[in-house]
């Protein structure tokens, strides 16, 4: 395992508060990956009736995260999602959790990651939070772009991929201590994050970017009183307009295909005859 | 009808079992799809706690795991899953009764775990809630609700079951006052083995019907072995047995000789959850039946390719959605009933009683309906399984022994169909159900050869029209039957099971129809609703009338009978639709959803 303290550079950024961490954390809103996804036929889009949708799961990750790390530092977690109004069900998912409010982008037009990064920093500047944390991905079309686009918009410090030592079932995972490490002054976040050969842990300044893994949590539900307390909390819209955020997307979706169907393998009569193909069809040994 | 129905009684439009003399959708009911945001979260959060926490230890929980049990009723007490029908004041949260039952159809997956929680939550907490003093509520109540304190209800006993006020159990105040003393035992106890509060009914003075609160640590209470049984093998059932047990004298809930009270209320909320303490599990038998359908292969084409597979998935959807749309039907008449009371008043219990009390009609249909249709769908769904439904590791295989119990307890299905001919009759003698006035326009109307006209023209308008004869038709059968047995028709059991039933059919396709209409709004209808609400009138109907011919023929005799047979002859007209057509419509929704297709979340 290697355990490397690696710093990352960040531009000077005043913290607001000295022990309390504010925490923007993202839910987007996506399939939920138990739905059957069909291509349109003119590969325009996905067919959207009967989907049913969900917080992204690296998201809800990402709201666990700050939920714990505000239980042990105090502090507040601010939810943000971009999309038309039905997002704010993600939202009020988020804040039944346990989030403290919300900020809905509303926006119904294409977005590429370079419109959502723009317009999470807009928010970021206007929320001044000490950290950002976002699911490194979003299952809908899995790009693991906008952590990374925000941190440079923003000219912070980035972590991706933020997983941790403990499994899942460890004591420290069922005590809900949270994986991330703010310093002891406030200024600094600990992380630790898979890389190919085992675990590396980064240390940023804050405030800092952070994108979650799959292994760093497993989220809380939302309780029946978390829901009925969420109904009370704050929902802060936003467009685009009032930001100031040019969103017109620089990429455009082409066409959306399905991948090719798999053919059906074949059976071999002996290992001889594997061997063979391995070597002269497959060329692979 | 409805005009008569008001005329009889102006303004009381919200009276319970008044669905059978009012016409189809002349009133909105509550549905699926007008849950509230809220109520879908409880939903997705109750679902989401029984297929992670619940349903993954299926195994274990089956091979009677108590601790396993106890530690998931903890953290169903973190989630607040406990807390629905508890006031805010006392630990709870104080909620609706739709919600309620949401709940209650989301831990209806596993048998076993449904009636270990409902238990809890249900008959084991509700008489303290409803009927226990300040000090028992601020006792008990918050430690009830996180999940800290597990409650059992003891009523049945060994030669008392559906004659509850049979209980030979005794109790008896001690010579310095200070204690009751217990003495006598129960049967079928479930929660019996981890409890720890015991809501125990008992005889005192020989007569006086009265319930108590055992703790389970009392001297002199025991609880027995636990029971072998058929299905749900996970829930603990076991005998209590009392000899001279000491409870402290302020352990009596509520008055001495109200016992009946209690016991009564607590079995019609029971029943209202019943409806929905089916739901969870004909869902995902169907989802599960459909699954294995799509995989198995026979003839080198997957079964579910067969009609015959089809039509038993269609039927098993049909059902669904029936149950689903008179239960949450039935929910929101109730939480209609209470809306706008103060939840913190000091007479908020006894309005939740007396509002519960009101639906007591529609509660004996979810209870009897419900289980019924559980019972077919699971059947059905062994049959698609074939020779894997007979083995114990496919789910259905535990489904179909789980779900017998639901026709068994919470009264037996007999007494709920007495219960709903006979409270039809006994609101009739009170007068706060029309019967004979209405009974007396259906009479002039069929003599005139007047039937009723769809207040719809659309592509229910049949449906409705059926649902509206199948009320004239159980309507007119009472009556006869009242006037030829008067007093003595209590004793003719088959014939008012004969009409309760009919009266069943009627609800549920009165609850599909309106349900179908008013989801589609100003729109189209939905096709594969529409075609589920077209199988259930024509099974229904044919049904329907052969039995109410029945009931007649057992009433009366020769040329009387024949007028009456006669009579009713035009109420049966309809229509019906090639079955294959209607299948396919709704399987097509069943696949593309992968199950059920109309549920909230």
């Amino acid at each position: 395992m290697v355990d490397v303290p690696v710093s990352c550079r960040s531009r000077e950024y005043p913290l607001f508060k000295e022990k309390d961490v504010k925490i923007l954390v993202t839910a987007k809103r996506v399939e939920d990956p138990e739905s059957k996804i069909k291509v349109k036929p003119d590969g325009s889009d996905i067919v959207r009736e009967g989907l049913k949708y969900k917080i992204n799961p690296f998201d809800e990750i990402g709201v666990e995260e700050g939920l714990r790390l505000v239980a042990k530092h105090g502090g507040e977690v601010v939810v943000v999602s971009i999309g038309g109004k039905e997002v704010q069900e993600q939202l009020r998912h988020a804040l039944a959790m346990g989030a403290q409010r919300a900020v809905w982008v509303n926006h119904t037009g294409a977005l590429d990651q370079m419109g959502v990064a723009g317009l999470l920093q807009k928010v970021v500047e206007k929320e001044k939070p000490d950290l950002v944390v976002l699911g490194k991905q979003s299952i809908d079309d899995d790009q693991n772009q906008v952590g990374q686009y925000l941190a440079e918009y923003l000219g912070w410090g980035q972590a991706t991929f933020a997983s941790k030592v403990e499994s899942l079932e460890s004591e420290q995972e069922k005590s809900k201590t949270p994986a991330l490490q703010v310093g002891a002054d406030g200024k600094t976040v600990q992380v630790v994050r898979e890389v190919d050969n085992g675990l590396a842990t980064l240390e940023c300044q804050l405030p800092a970017v952070v994108t979650t893994d799959l292994r760093l949590n497993l989220p809380r539900y939302a309780s029946l009183p978390g829901i009925m307390k969420a109904k009370s909390k704050p929902i802060e819209e936003l467009t685009p307009e009032k930001l100031g955020v040019d969103v017109t997307p620089k990429v455009q979706v082409v066409k959306l295909a399905s991948p090719p169907e798999r053919k059906a393998g074949i059976k071999v009569p002996d290992v001889a005859t594997l061997v063979d193909k391995l070597r002269n069809e497959a060329k692979v040994v | 009808m409805a005009a008569v129905f008001e005329q009889a009684r102006p303004g009381e439009a919200s009276v319970g079992g008044a669905f059978l003399f009012k016409d189809v959708g002349s009133v909105r009911i509550v549905t699926p799809e007008v849950f509230t945001e809220e109520q879908r979260l409880y939903l997705k959060t109750a679902l989401q706690f029984s297929e992670e926490q619940v349903l993954p230890r299926a195994e274990r929980i089956e091979a009677k795991d108590d601790a396993l049990l106890k530690e998931l009723l903890r953290r169903a007490g973190e989630l607040g899953l406990l807390m629905v029908d508890i006031p805010e004041a006392h630990g709870g949260l104080g909620l609706d009764k739709t919600t309620s039952l949401l709940i209650a159809e989301a831990m209806s997956q596993l048998g076993s775990w449904s009636v270990t929680f409902g238990a809890h939550t249900g008959i084991g907490t509700l008489p303290i809630v409803w009927f226990g003093d300040e000090a028992q509520k601020r006792k008990y109540l918050p430690k009830l609700a996180t999940g800290e304190l597990i409650a059992a209800y003891a009523l049945t006993e060994q030669g008392s079951g559906s004659d509850a006020l049979g209980a030979r159990t005794k109790a008896e105040l001690s010579e310095d006052g200070k204690e009751w003393v217990l003495n006598g035992s129960k049967l079928y106890i479930t929660n019996a083995a981890f409890a720890d509060v015991f809501v125990v009914f008992a005889k005192v003075d020989g007569d006086k019907f009265t319930g108590f609160i055992v703790e389970r640590d009392t001297p002199g209470f025991t609880v027995g072995p636990e029971e072998h049984k058929m299905g749900i093998r996970g829930s603990s059932t076991c005998p209590l047995y009392f000899e001279d047990a000491r409870i402290p004298r302020e352990n009596l809930l509520g008055e001495v000789g109200r016992g009946h009270k209690i016991a009564f209320n607590i079995l019609n909320y029971g029943r209202l959850k019943l409806g929905a303490g089916v739901l969870g599990g004909m869902k995902l038998s169907l989802r599960n039946a459909l699954h294995f359908a799509q995989e198995r292969k026979q003839f080198g084409t997957p079964i579910s390719r067969f009609p015959l597979i089809r039509e038993k998935l269609a039927r098993m959807a049909t059902l669904v959605y029936a149950v689903e749309s008179m239960t949450y039907r039935t929910a929101g008449l109730v939480d209609a009933a209470l809306a706008g009371a103060d939840r913190s008043a000091e007479d908020y219990d006894a309005k939740v009683i007396a509002a519960i009390e009101e639906y007591a009609i529609e509660s004996s249909i979810m209870k009897v309906y419900g289980s019924e249709a559980l019972g077919f769908l699971v059947d059905d769904a062994v049959q698609i399984h074939g020779g894997a439904g007979y083995i114990e590791e496919y789910p259905v295989e535990r489904a179909y022994r789980d779900a017998r119990i639901n026709r068994i307890f919470e009264g037996t299905n007999e007494i709920n169909r007495m219960l709903i001919a006979g409270m039809l009759l006994k609101r009739t003698m009170k007068g706060t159900l029309p019967l004979f006035e209405v009974a007396q326009a259906v009479d002039e109307d069929l003599v005139a050869g007047r039937l009723p006209k769809a207040r719809v023209e659309d592509e229910l308008a049949a449906e409705e029209q059926a649902a509206e004869n199948l009320k004239r038709l159980a309507i007119y059968t009472l009556k006869v039957a009242a006037e030829t047995f008067g007093a003595e028709l209590e004793q003719r059991q088959v014939v008012l099971a004969t009409v309760a039933d009919v009266v069943m059919d009627a609800y549920a396709l009165d609850s599909m129809v309106t349900r179908t209409r008013q989801a589609a709004g100003e729109g189209r209808l939905d096709e594969a609703r529409v075609a589920m609400a077209r199988l259930c009138a024509m099974e229904a109907n044919a049904r329907s009338f052969e039995r109410a011919r029945r009931a007649l023929c057992a009433t009366v005799r020769g040329e009387v009978l024949k007028g009456h047979l006669e009579k009713v002859a035009p109420l049966e007209l309809f229509t019906p639709y090639d079955p294959s057509e209607l299948r396919e419509t709704v399987l097509a929704a069943v696949e593309k959803a992968g199950g059920y297709p109309f549920s909230a979340v």
